[in-house]
């Protein structure tokens, strides 16, 4: 049991480090989650959001003080967002966990080349 | 000069329906994955809405909140969670993002984002087919 604690606490830390240096933490704490504790996917979908609240809250909270965060435009991105949230778990909720683990898969390599691509040329740009 | 404000009112209609797809975009992915509206977000704001790196960042951060308060109570209240990982992955996550928010500058460096990005096709393709 505390080696399994440690071990939840580990794969958090991980997401944590990866999600403030904005590489995107959800992304990666999903497939820890299932793939090395083999959580179902939903389950690990619904740990990762809400895992990512308190953490959001400093981070805003700093990211304000620093006066990083912009205004413009925000309050059409949210509202539009919480319409087509409602849609994505509509549609999420419909499928097995297994497709949609398969979609989440679909996803990351999508991202993951997008990520790749962008580091190759980030060092040609410095 | 009614030619120009023309264009302007254009302008303004344009930006907001950019920011509309980008609403849309990263608040499905939200609700579908739990997570990932992010990785969209962010550079949409930089490429369609105008935003600096640095606060497409930030603000991206609070985009994502309420989209992750909505989905965050959608799948709490259908799918059963295992409250004491979700509990420790909470703390690990919280330390984590310090130390991640804290290093930003010395490390997300090309090979750390090379690292990373093979790390997300490995699972990507182990999700997808096994």
């Amino acid at each position: 049991m505390a080696l399994k604690i440690i071990l939840y606490i580990v794969i958090g830390v991980i997401g944590g480090i990866l999600g403030g240096m904005g590489m995107g933490g959800g992304t990666l704490l999903i497939p820890l989650l299932t793939v090395i504790l083999g959580v179902f996917q939903k389950e690990a979908q619904a740990i990762n959001l809400l895992s990512f609240l308190p953490m959001s809250v400093i981070a805003i909270a700093l990211h304000y003080k620093n006066k990083l965060i912009k205004f413009d435009k925000i309050g059409f991105i949210i509202i539009s967002g919480l319409f087509s949230c409602c849609f994505g778990f509509f549609i999420a909720k419909n499928l097995s966990g297994d497709s949609l683990k398969r979609c989440f898969g679909a996803f990351l390599i999508i991202l993951s080349i997008v990520q790749f691509v962008g580091a190759i040329k980030s060092k040609k740009s410095k | 000069m009614k030619e120009k404000e023309n264009n302007k009112i254009i302008l303004e209609r344009k930006g907001k329906m950019e920011a509309v797809a980008t609403g849309i975009a990263s608040g499905f992915l939200n609700g579908l994955f739990g997570g990932g509206g992010g990785m969209i977000v962010v550079p949409m704001l930089s490429a369609f809405n105008g935003f600096q790196s640095k606060n497409a960042h930030a603000t991206a951060i609070l985009i994502m909140l309420p989209f992750c308060i909505l989905s965050g109570i959608f799948y709490a209240s259908t799918v059963t969670v295992n409250v004491t990982m979700l509990l420790c992955c909470m703390g690990g996550v919280v330390v984590g993002g310090v130390i991640g928010a804290l290093a930003l500058s010395k490390l997300a460096s090309k090979w750390i984002r090379i690292i990373f990005s093979l790390a997300m096709f490995a699972a990507g393709f182990r999700n997808l087919f096994f």
